[in-house]
């Protein structure tokens, strides 16, 4: 079927186009955030990430002249810098507001008075006057200055470290790992052993038990925060670490169980019909043969289960406790965008940080999601 | 004690837990109940095979009942409860349809439920359909396949640089608004912001059409014999897909005429109705990966034969696309947009992160989550809950049909 595009040259090029179309509406969005993330903050707010690269002129704000006079050969002189705390480079100055860029650095411009205004490039000027400046209005400066491209990581030791919203985010990092790693594992097993039962056991029921758990994918956990709730402040676990382990291991259950049945059901039979004519028990036949066969189906389901407890927002809202030593990134990046909403340089950099994993994860073993995808929804 | 420390133990304890809890049982079952010799060594042996399914199956039964299938009921007798915990019947429900907020919602999630399956069905349609063809179609799909990795939360921060808006004396930093202030109203403007929309609203409108006339068409032949139940679904479709259609040729006729504010940055996420639009791109951008992935290995199972018989005949790609490879691979783009129905469903982060339900965007299920957490009136958030439930049940009636067909 690919002979049909390929005897049409001009078909398979808008094809071509097409698809790099699609890819750069998709990708586009994350690069414009990834960039954002190692830029500082006056850059990103002064200019479009896409002109990342390229020298900005901006208007600075008008700074009026202020500092201690010194008597120089019979003259008054001010000298400081425009901009003490930023390394800027300015490309025109001027005293006037009509006139912004009447000067270029290192020029004299002459004021009133017959005071003289000298600015550098740097933001340093020199004020000299013939009278005394106390008591005088001194002029203010307008300038334009230029900012090269400027790139740092510092914006990434800044979150992981210092807390922003209650914590730093190095500390919901761990806290996340902690939450995703025991809701990732404890499902399997479990699932793998029920999942076994229904795919290999004669018993009565069984058809039903599947149908019970394919009816269970659909239902919104949004259900259960409540009453799950009630039950774990009953039991005396209330909110916390252990509750919400309990609580993801219950709901990725119904598609553990679904995807490892699937695959189960695949295998062949006679292995499993000539070890048990073998005198091998149920339990060795799953720890030994159906275990090691579905390494895949288990893998992909892993990975989906990470993905999910990591990403998850609404279940550790729910569950976990709202103090420092128990938020999660994604709350943690919600906060942020509640009460630094402007702040770009923080918010990209932590969003990154909480993608980062994910991310690794996925373009690591996409290939066994793909399979799990295809078990789960195909068959 | 360190969390992760009691993380690490959580590990070793639930995974000594089961595997001991399976060996155990299992030994205690073969050893000590029904022991496979003496007398009765047969009778024991299938006693012993009588009850180890149960064995395997406990564990996960009895989470799978407590964590999702009690609390449907649980959830169902706190909403007929008050906010003080007195029985009021259907009081909630009924308090919840007069509230505007909650109409809103209601709104909104059907505009999602509409839009969010067909957008990310339809570009993962054409994904995997391009894609198929080209040498670099492998890299393309991961890179479209990505957004599944992200959160919905960071996908919202992703999405929320996009949609930026600032004053219009400084430099835009959102890409969206960039875009738009290169608009001025000349010849370009026209093409982007007339032509193309009204082409792609028209050609939306012409295939719903054409998908009403063909699920109405065997009703109005009369040879055909049919299910009264099967010609009422029929009526049904073709009457949504009229619905729908009405307001398309309305959109339409706006794209024409209404009046576009050029030269001004937009607070996207802030003009009413639209913005639900801006916040749908996400989840269509998230979605649309899971879709092209499923699809892409329908239309790699389509066989080779009746894409050749085709070729003979004289069809062109498109023919072959829209008449050849679609209609086989149905069962399977049913499934994807089911499955991405139950998702937008349970949208809530999205909405919570860049708008939290303001200018008129709630859904059902930040709704749900401010009346339970918020406002702390559980009887109504568990009420909005059951709604939520009720849209899913008829997916999961036909998942569960579907399932039993399997079995047989």
């Amino acid at each position: 079927m690919d002979n049909i595009a390929g005897k049409k040259p001009a078909l398979l090029w808008a094809v071509h186009i097409s698809v790099v179309a699609l890819v750069l509406l998709w990708v586009v969005p994350t690069f414009g955030l990834l960039v954002s993330s190692f830029r500082t903050g006056d850059q990103i707010v002064s200019s479009g990430w896409w002109q990342a690269l390229t020298t900005q002129e901006t208007q600075q704000a008008a700074v009026r002249i202020a500092g201690t006079e010194a008597e120089k050969d019979g003259a008054f002189v001010i000298e400081g810098n425009l901009f003490p705390a930023k390394g800027v480079e300015i490309s025109h100055w001027g005293t006037s507001s009509r006139e912004p860029e009447a000067f270029a650095p290192g020029e004299t411009a002459p004021l009133n008075d017959g005071m003289t205004l000298t600015v550098q490039a740097d933001g340093a000027f020199v004020l000299t006057s013939p009278v005394t400046t106390k008591d005088m209005r001194l002029p203010r400066v307008f300038s334009t200055a230029s900012s090269p491209p400027e790139f740092t990581t510092r914006n990434y030791t800044n979150v992981i470290s210092s807390p922003l919203a209650g914590q730093s985010i190095g500390q919901a990092f761990i806290n996340t790992l902690t939450v995703s790693i025991p809701a990732t594992i404890i499902p399997i097993l479990v699932a793998a052993f029920a999942a076994y039962a229904l795919a290999w056991m004669e018993f009565p029921g069984r058809a039903l038990l599947v149908a019970f758990v394919v009816g269970l994918l659909v239902v919104p956990l949004q259900l259960a925060l409540i009453p799950l709730l009630q039950f774990h402040n009953w039991i005396g676990i209330g909110k916390g670490y252990l509750g919400i382990w309990m609580a993801h291991t219950g709901f990725g259950l119904p598609l553990a169980i679904y995807l490892l049945r699937n695959y189960m059901v695949g295998l062949p039979r006679d292995i499993i019909e000539n070890a048990k004519v073998d005198g091998a028990t149920d339990f060795q036949i799953f720890v030994k043969i159906i275990l090691p066969l579905s390494f895949p189906a288990l893998a992909s389901f892993a990975i989906f289960q990470f993905l999910w407890t990591w990403n998850d927002l609404l279940v550790a809202l729910v569950f976990l406790g709202t103090g420092n030593d128990q938020q999660v990134l994604t709350g943690n990046l919600v906060n942020l965008m509640g009460s630094r909403g402007g702040d770009w340089e923080i918010l990209s950099a932590s969003a990154f940080v909480s993608i980062a994993v994910p991310l690794v994860v996925f373009f690591s073993m996409q290939r066994f999601l793909v399979r799990g995808l295809l078990a789960g929804s195909v068959k | 004690m360190n969390p992760a420390f009691q993380a690490l133990l959580v590990i070793a304890v639930g995974v000594g837990g089961c595997v001991g809890y399976f060996y155990l049982s299992n030994l205690f079952l073969d050893k000590v109940l029904f022991p496979a010799r003496g007398p009765q060594a047969g009778r024991n042996i299938n006693r012993a095979n009588a009850v180890r399914p149960w064995l395997f199956l406990f564990p996960a039964l009895a989470l799978l009942c407590l964590y999702l299938a009690y609390p449907v009921f649980a959830t169902f007798w706190l909403s007929l409860h008050g906010k003080d915990g007195s029985f009021v019947g259907t009081g909630n429900y009924t308090a919840m349809f007069q509230e505007p907020k909650f109409g809103e919602s209601l709104r909104n999630n059907m505009l999602w439920l509409v839009v969010v399956p067909a957008a990310a069905t339809g570009f993962g349609l054409l994904a995997a359909q391009l894609t198929d063809r080209i040498k670099w179609g492998n890299i393309a799909k991961s890179l479209i396949f990505m957004p599944m990795a992200i959160s919905f939360v960071g996908a919202s921060v992703i999405f929320k640089l996009v949609y930026d808006s600032r004053d219009a004396a400084v430099a835009q930093i959102g890409l969206l608004n960039a875009l738009w202030l290169k608009f001025e109203g000349g010849i370009w403007s026209v093409l982007f912001l007339r032509v193309l929309p009204a082409v792609l609203v028209g050609g939306l409108l012409l295939a719903v059409l054409w998908g009403g006339w063909l699920l109405l068409r065997p009703v109005l032949d009369a040879r055909r014999q049919e299910k009264p139940l099967i010609k009422a679904a029929r009526v049904l479709g073709g009457l949504v897909a009229l619905v729908i259609a009405f307001e398309l040729g309305v959109w339409l006729l706006g794209v024409f005429t209404n009046v576009l504010p050029y030269g001004r940055p937009q607070a996207w996420l802030q003009i009413p109705f639209w913005n639900s639009f801006f916040l749908m791109a996400v989840l269509i951008w998230i979605q649309t990966g899971f879709a092209m992935v499923i699809l892409s290995a329908a239309l790699r199972g389509v066989p080779e034969d009746t894409i050749e018989a085709a070729i003979l005949d004289g069809a062109n790609p498109f023919q072959i696309f829209f008449k050849v490879k679609v209609p086989q691979i149905m069962g399977t783009i049913v499934v994807v947009w089911t499955t991405i129905t139950i998702t937008v469903l349970k949208v809530f982060d999205i909405v919570l992160a860049m708008t939290n339900g303001q200018w008129e965007t709630q859904v059902l299920a930040n709704y749900m989550y401010d009346k339970l957490f918020r406002s702390l009136d559980w009887g109504m958030g568990s009420a909005a809950a059951m709604v939520i439930m009720a849209l899913v049940t008829p997916i999961l009636i036909w998942n569960v049909w579907n399932a039993r067909k399997e079995m047989r």
